[in-house]
């Protein structure tokens, strides 16, 4: 597929380099541009100033000083698993940006069962958290961790159930074919732009980002990590570098679930193919500067969608438990339902 | 759960305005009336209101050391020391006059809790609020600060408020 032909070690060497840069720049760019400024100027503060012009290094000074910090560990602590749980969740942040494609021949790894690899992986994280609760031997940990799982279990479904409807409305579960059929379907014969699925599946995105604000455990969603009852909850524990990988994983996975949605309902890195008459069977045919392009694209859509992350967790507060639970097996749920029945319903119809 | 109120959607939405207006202002340019409510302090300078309890200032010729303020401060960190001395009488014949000398006030900030006091307590308006604040030192005994500096505080004092109208002036200040 690659216009050049790279040996097999440039090649992943190239794919250990661009997970990097696909993980760490939405995180960095996501934390100091919304954590910091967007979060600030809500509050009508300024947000750091003083590391570099208006503060832009202050991620690095953040980083160094967390690298600097002594690696506690608790007495009781089960060590290796207390150890190993914050990788688990950066490790479930690479797997999910492997399948994500960010241009024709700009992706790690695509196979016919994306959707349903991505759904799977993302559940990975759960389990860090768990053990980072459970190991961390702090009741504050172990709550923190207990309301995660039940959280994020509960979640995962209206998710899973909300993506079910692009999958049938696509026919296929391939990320890459499901961006090439948004931006090569017509809306009732016309081309001009494409078929992004957000039009007919707008409940199943509302649905979908409220589900990844809630997998993100984001404010309203932030029970298991509430600072001011739980003390942050699994992290309690965790200082220096571990605490930082926690750190990035969460943004990094705020960033990857974000390209994930523009995959999914709002078309991905493609423009409309019959803008420059690009043949929605042959993706060979599509330009090659999509490479370079497709990824802009894919950043600009990922920072419009974690802004509304991020706006709504300034704005709003926590959910109750039990608020938090109805809403995932009493609302979520059910309306994701009658989405795949109608969505189902009506792809027979046409 | 029968007065159990549901959340409201267009109140959810609201809320989203009222950050994003906050956002907006605190970007807007400051010619344009935006701007955080941040001051960059060391950058510029904070103005503190004029009756902010800064620090305590003394005047000197109006202290006689009576020792009230120190007797009354809760942290005993006022430090007084005086002398009796004696003054050839005002009129021909009397006897001479003792004049008390103030020696030594100093305050220790490291103590002080800013309760005031001291201020309300001194019956001759020797001590006075200064909104000053930039008075930090780089170690703690370094915080006690005596008469002269504690007069040189006294530039910053604001002038007393206008009495409001109607109020008695009782005696002479």
């Amino acid at each position: 597929m690659l216009a050049v032909d790279l040996p097999y070690w440039a090649q992943t060497l190239l794919r250990i380099v661009g997970g990097m840069v696909a993980v760490l720049l939405p995180a960095g760019s996501i934390v100091y541009l919304f954590l910091f400024k967007m979060m600030s100027f809500m509050q009508s503060r300024l947000g750091p100033m003083e590391a570099g012009p208006y503060g832009s290094m202050q991620l690095f000074a953040e980083v160094g000083k967390w690298l600097q910090k002594e690696d506690i560990a608790p007495e009781r602590a089960d060590l290796p698993i207390f150890r190993f749980a914050p990788l688990v969740v950066l490790m479930s942040t690479f797997l999910l940006v492997v399948v994500v494609p960010f241009g024709p021949d700009a992706y790690f790894t695509q196979f016919d069962a994306g959707v349903f690899y991505m759904l799977a992986v993302s559940s990975i994280s759960t389990l860090g958290i768990l053990m980072a609760g459970w190991s961390s031997a702090n009741k504050y940990s172990l709550l923190g961790g207990l309301r995660a799982a039940g959280q994020l279990i509960a979640y995962e479904l209206p998710m899973v159930l909300a993506v079910i409807g692009v999958v049938i409305q696509a026919g296929t579960m391939n990320l890459q074919q499901i961006v090439v059929k948004q931006n090569s379907d017509a809306i009732f014969g016309w081309h001009g732009l494409g078929f992004p699925y957000v039009l007919t599946q707008f409940v199943g995105f509302l649905v979908f980002m409220i589900a990844v604000q809630a997998e993100l455990t984001q404010t309203p969603f932030d029970m298991p990590i509430a600072e001011s009852e739980l003390v942050s909850g699994y992290m309690t524990e965790y200082s220096g570098f571990r605490f930082l990988i926690f750190f990035i994983a969460e943004f990094a996975t705020a960033g990857v679930f974000a390209l994930i949605a523009s995959v999914l309902f709002l078309g991905g890195w493609g423009v409309p193919f019959s803008w420059f008459g690009w043949d929605a069977h042959n993706i060979g045919s599509v330009a090659n500067w999509m490479n370079v392009g497709g990824p802009l694209i894919m950043f600009t859509k990922m920072m419009v969608l974690t802004a509304i992350i991020m706006w709504v967790r300034f704005s709003y507060p926590r959910f109750r438990e039990d608020q938090l639970q109805r809403f995932a097996w009493k609302v979520l749920i059910p309306i994701s339902l009658v989405n795949i029945m109608l969505t189902a319903i009506l792809k027979v119809a046409f | 759960m029968a007065d159990h109120k549901k959340p409201q959607l267009p109140g959810l939405i609201k809320g989203l305005g009222v950050t994003f207006n906050t956002m907006v202002q605190t970007m807007k340019p400051k010619r344009f009336g935006g701007g955080a409510a941040t001051v960059q302090y060391p950058h510029e300078r904070e103005d503190p209101a004029p009756r902010a309890r800064g620090v305590i200032a003394l005047k000197e010729e109006n202290c006689t050391v009576c020792m009230l303020c120190s007797r009354s401060c809760p942290d005993w960190c006022i430090y007084i020391e005086g002398h009796k001395e004696k003054r050839p009488p005002r009129r021909e014949g009397g006897r001479d006059r003792t004049v008390s000398i103030l020696d030594r006030f100093d305050i220790d900030y490291a103590l002080c809790m800013y309760c005031g006091i001291c201020v309300e307590v001194c019956p001759f308006d020797a001590l006075f609020w200064s909104p000053e604040f930039e008075y930090s030192e780089p170690n703690i005994a370094s915080l006690l600060h005596d008469k002269v500096r504690l007069g040189e505080w006294m530039e910053s004092v604001p002038e007393p408020e206008p009495l409001e109208l109607g109020a008695e002036v009782k005696g002479k200040k």
